[in-house]
């Protein structure tokens, strides 16, 4: 009885899931990224494209703080060569982080300088303090990136859909100065909507303008560069910073598994020997 | 049991100490040669895995805490410094993330186990006592932790839970502000959290030991909750015991190491990923998924301080358990109506748990409007808390009361190993 009550209830717990839903959006659209799943890893060459993708046109308005140049050479990473197992002896880490800009102080004279970046250094951030970046945003702070792909309900689907997902309002829907209206965002438009009030547009209204454009982006590996392409590549590259140890979590947990079930069979078998004449 | 001591020390050294200090005795008696029932299932192997969990969430929590700064203005980034740059910083944060997820796992199902099989009635009251004061230890420690990584929940659920206390009549706010260390939830909350979070595993670590006592001194109960009578219905811990104890451990550790390799945010919230900001309201703030039931508790009620005593009294009533169930039978194999009540009560905590996950007036069956009773549609999730907790409540204030008065219970068996032996495999 005990075992048939709890596998109700865990079905239960199953069927239902954890619905969180509060105001209409749309679901992301599905995308076979090639890191889902137990044996998913990053496509080195869609973290290059997305990285050039951030760097061209997403790192003039948002920062990613957590993130080091360095970062790129690690194991798992976009530049990523097993010649420069230490990623700051990297040549194109080096060459990269030497094309930023980095604002710094003068050790000798205290006054405020720019300087090459090193492998060392973290991502520099567009704007200096929160404020300037409100100031040139329209009064709204584009957040961090480093963590977006874990930040949002649909991680990196969620992204790709939002980039891609700048739509024409439907007719009766006021836009208003600086907004986009974009059904992927979460958010509520009813005070904006003038049509039927059972039938709200889905999403809401986000203040960055489209940022991807065909062709913004020249892809060094050839692949034609079409807005669902840099999306999803952007998409790849943000999961990439959000969860660096992705690859080195999944290889560690194959190894853990593989010698639990090994141990679990051993001790399986003990617990029979030692009972082997004990009912019970 | 405590019965009297067989062990006899081997050695020179072991006969020195064992008049000095009868440590080894003490551990002898304890886990090599304890009587233990013959007849124990699976269920009974969730005390050693509690065990497995509190060692991890020490050691992990350790480690983390050489890495970890308490400060408002740095902690999400040390938190994130540890997943990226400390050397298996990842493992170390999501062992001990997961790993409170699957403290909870345990210490639910160990509760339930005891609930079924009666394991609080005479004399075992003690033992439930100290067993429900580690899991109020452990709600506190496991609320103060998640507040560690300072993220968006973090934030927003202290001060929801720490607001709570504003509740009480005239001292209410004082005592917040007392909590807070200040007028808001801040740095020198985090910091005290962090204190606490420290300090609270060890004096859970002291009562397991209390509670290990009290089981030592009354004897583990069993599925058929008869006590055993003679030594055919005992086997000694080691090896048999210690042998099943370690299979399941092995078996919950694949599921927590699926968790850990394999999908470490399942069981967190996105917006903990965001750091906090006590400017911006999150959309839905809803606390950790061991909480959800007692939150909807809260949340059922329309009367703040009410909420807030229907939610201790909902931790009361375990507590009072041994003295609301009246029936002369431990075991519920025994006892089809009980059997029928805890199957309700099971399914009320999880739909309890739902409803604290969702926001109160959002439809239970999208679509459909009913009638509005108390302000809100009888279609919502509000209302469906509403029932389970009347449920839950009425579970142990009337269910455990009455029943043991007036229910059939089928025939007992003599000892244990009369059913054990003639067996009969059920359960
Ligand atoms: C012109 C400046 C600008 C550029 C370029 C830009 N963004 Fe944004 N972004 C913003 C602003 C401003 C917001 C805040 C919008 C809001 O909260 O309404 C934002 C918000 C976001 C969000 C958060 C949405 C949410 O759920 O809160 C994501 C994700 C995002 N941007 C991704 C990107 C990516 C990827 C790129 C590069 C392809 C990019 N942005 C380029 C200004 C920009
Ligand atoms: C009863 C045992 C314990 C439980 C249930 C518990 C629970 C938790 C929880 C839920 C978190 C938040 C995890 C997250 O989302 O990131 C946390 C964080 C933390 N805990 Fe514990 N903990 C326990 C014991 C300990 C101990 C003994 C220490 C050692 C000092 C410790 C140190 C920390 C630190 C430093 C953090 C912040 C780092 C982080 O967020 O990962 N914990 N704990």
């Amino acid at each position: 009885m005990l075992r048939k009550v709890t596998l109700f209830a865990v079905a239960l717990a199953l069927v239902a899931g954890p619905a969180l839903a509060s105001g209409k959006v749309r679901e992301p659209h599905p995308v076979a990224f090639s890191f889902e799943g137990p044996f998913g890893r990053f496509d080195q060459a869609q973290l290059q494209r997305g990285y050039k993708v951030y760097r061209e046109v997403c790192a003039s308005c948002h920062s990613m703080n957590l993130v080091a140049f360095r970062n790129l050479g690690d194991k798992g990473g976009p530049f990523f060569d097993p010649k420069y197992p230490n990623p700051n002896d990297n040549p194109v880490v080096k060459a990269l982080a030497a094309d930023s800009q980095i604002r710094d102080i003068d050790g000798e004279t205290g006054d405020a300088i720019q300087r090459p970046g090193i492998p060392a250094d973290n991502f520099p951030a567009p704007f200096p303090n929160d404020p300037a970046s409100r100031a040139s945003n329209g009064g709204v702070l584009p957040p961090d990136l480093s963590m977006m792909a874990k930040a949002r309900e649909g991680g990196p689907e969620y992204i790709a859909s939002l980039l891609t997902g700048f739509v024409t309002p439907p007719a009766g829907l006021t836009v208003g100065p600086g907004q986009h209206y974009n059904p992927w965002f979460p958010g509520d438009v009813s005070s904006a909507w003038s049509g039927d009030h059972a039938h709200v547009p889905e999403g809401g209204f986000i203040a960055m303008a489209p940022p991807l454009a065909p062709d913004k982006v020249e892809f060094d590996d050839g692949t034609k560069s079409t807005v669902r392409q840099q999306a999803q590549d952007v998409a790849a590259f943000l999961m990439w910073t959000a969860e660096p140890k992705m690859e080195e979590r999944k290889q560690m947990g194959f190894s853990v598994l593989i010698f639990l079930v090994l141990f679990s069979g051993l001790l399986y078998a003990s617990y029979r020997r030692v009972w082997r004449n004990e009912s019970h | 049991m405590s019965g009297h001591s067989t062990y006899e020390p081997k050695t020179g050294f072991e006969r020195w100490l064992d008049v000095r200090l009868p440590i080894v005795r003490l551990g002898y008696d304890s886990f090599v040669d304890y009587p233990t029932p013959r007849n124990l299932n699976y269920w009974w192997t969730f005390g050693g895995i509690l065990s497995l969990c509190l060692g991890v969430q020490i050691i992990s929590g350790i480690v983390l805490a050489m890495h970890y700064t308490p400060s408002a203005g740095a902690a999400f980034a040390s938190v994130e410094h540890i997943m990226r740059d400390v050397n298996y910083g990842w493992l170390l944060r999501y062992m001990h993330a997961n790993g409170a997820s699957m403290f909870f796992i345990a210490v639910y199902i160990h509760m339930l186990r005891g609930v079924y099989y009666g394991s609080y009635k005479a004399p075992r009251e003690v033992l439930w006592i100290l067993g429900c004061v580690i899991y109020l230890l452990m709600m506190a420690t496991a609320f103060m932790g998640y507040v560690l990584p300072w993220g968006q929940m973090s934030f927003w659920g202290a001060t929801v839970i720490t607001n709570l206390f504003s509740a009480l009549p005239v001292v209410g706010q004082a005592i917040t502000t007392w909590l807070w260390g200040g007028f808001a939830v801040d740095s020198a909350t985090l910091n005290r959290f962090f204190s606490l979070h420290y300090l609270l595993p060890f004096m859970i670590a002291g009562v397991v030991v209390l509670h290990v006592w009290a089981l030592h001194v009354v004897g583990q109960n069993n599925p058929t909750g008869i006590d055993p009578k003679s030594k055919a219905d005992t086997l000694p811990f080691t090896p048999y015991a210690t042998v099943k104890d370690g299979f399941a451990m092995s078996l919950f550790l694949i599921l927590f190491a699926v968790f850990i390799f394999f999908m470490p945010n399942a069981m967190g919230h996105p917006d903990n990923y965001i750091p906090a900001n006590p400017m911006v309201t999150p959309p839905h703030i809803v606390p950790e998924w061991y909480f959800l039931p007692f939150y909807a508790i809260l949340r059922a009620i329309p009367d703040k301080l009410m909420g807030v005593l229907a939610m201790f009294g909902a931790i009361a009533c375990i507590f009072a358990l041994p003295w609301l169930d009246t029936s002369k039978v431990k075991s519920m194999r025994y006892r089809p109506q009980a059997k029928l009540y805890f199957f309700i009560f099971l399914v009320a905590c999880v739909v309890l748990g739902f409803c604290g996950a969702r926001l109160p007036d959002d439809q239970v069956i999208p679509g459909l409007k009913t009638l509005s009773v108390m302000d809100s549609d009888l279609n919502s999730f509000v209302w469906l808390s509403r029932i389970s907790t009347a449920y839950y409540f009425g579970y142990f204030l009337l269910v455990m009361p009455l029943l043991g008065l007036f229910e059939k219970p089928l025939p007992t068996p003599e000892t244990i190993s009369s059913p054990v032996l003639g067996g009969d495999k059920k359960d």
